[in-house]
């Protein structure tokens, strides 16, 4: 998830908040936002996450020419499953699910504004699971910096990979 | 638009409902927005065939940002300073979700004032969906 240049640009706040179905005029009208006390379009609580648009190497977004995991002629594009790749991120591949996310603000994120996605080294650790089998977890820290260096969100993600397919009870 | 703590007290709680029938393509707005493609959100061939789900669901993250509106709405913009979650159900389309913020803490550190909060998203069947804290600078 590191990412050199994440643009966070207005048309891109718009999109995201009218996504999360959040109609706060602080998000989508600068005539508004000027008047308010950040003085300027911010971004949502959770925008950071959509820094994915901007990782050339992001697994969960289709690439030309090559095999996609989703259906098509068939249920999927691909011979076999994928294999989760430990994400907590974006929540990882099939068989990764996102179990936490947590975000520490520094201050607020304006339109404008360019970060860089630091990414801390990650953990991991099991644990036996009482329906499906071991659980793997991983958990990846990013630093949203600004390119000067200027830390702006803190953000921890928590990915879990079961061994096997969980009982539906 | 901000909040003083004098106007905050211990066990103030605000309910929401931030989402009624939350519909497919809502979940297809977000992935577009967020850039999470993952099939298991938005295609219902590959969700029920390969990964063995009766349907397509939410991302986690979509509800984060719902239940998030409910915090932002009350403490007002650029004023969250900790939003962390933990994803404790799936979401399917159809779902109806409630969030429901308590002020549990209010303190001063450093001379600025701190809210602390709970925050639990439950469904249609009062089941958390989302649980978590948050912490917001007051005036």
């Amino acid at each position: 998830m590191a990412v050199d240049r994440f643009p966070v640009e207005a048309s891109h706040i718009l999109m995201f908040a009218r996504s999360i179905g959040d109609t706060n005029p602080i998000y989508a009208d600068e005539e508004y936002a000027r008047k308010t006390e950040v003085g300027a379009i911010i971004a949502p609580p959770t925008f950071v996450q959509a820094s994915a648009q901007f990782d050339d190497e992001y697994p969960l977004r289709p690439v030309p020419g090559k095999p996609w995991f989703g259906s098509g002629k068939e249920a999927t594009g691909l011979k076999k499953d994928p294999k989760g790749d430990g994400g907590g991120g974006g929540g990882g591949n099939g068989g990764v699910l996102h179990a936490e996310q947590h975000y520490e603000y520094h201050r607020p994120l304006r339109a404008g504004e360019v970060l860089k996605a630091v990414p801390l080294p990650p953990k991991s650790w099991e644990k036996e699971g009482r329906r499906g089998g071991k659980l793997h977890f991983t958990e990846n820290t990013i630093e949203y910096r600004t390119l000067d260096g200027e830390l702006v969100v803190t953000a921890r993600g928590v990915g879990v990979r079961t061994e096997k397919v969980v009982e539906q009870k | 638009m901000s909040l003083r703590a004098s106007e905050l007290k211990v066990g103030d709680s605000r309910e929401v409902v931030i989402v009624d029938d939350l519909s497919r393509t809502q979940i297809v707005m977000y992935a577009g927005a967020s850039g999470d493609y993952n099939p298991l959100h938005t295609d219902d061939k590959f969700t029920q065939e390969i990964a063995g789900y009766p349907s397509v669901f939410a991302h986690g993250m979509l509800s984060m940002g719902m239940t998030g509106r409910v915090l932002t709405d009350w403490v007002g913009d650029g004023r969250l300073t900790k939003y962390g979650v933990r994803f404790t159900k799936q979401v399917f389309p159809g779902a109806t979700l409630t969030t429901t913020a308590t002020v549990e803490a209010i303190r001063n550190e450093g001379g600025v004032n701190y809210a602390d909060f709970t925050v639990v998203t439950k469904d249609q069947d009062g089941d958390p969906v989302v649980t978590g804290t948050a912490t917001a600078r007051l005036d």
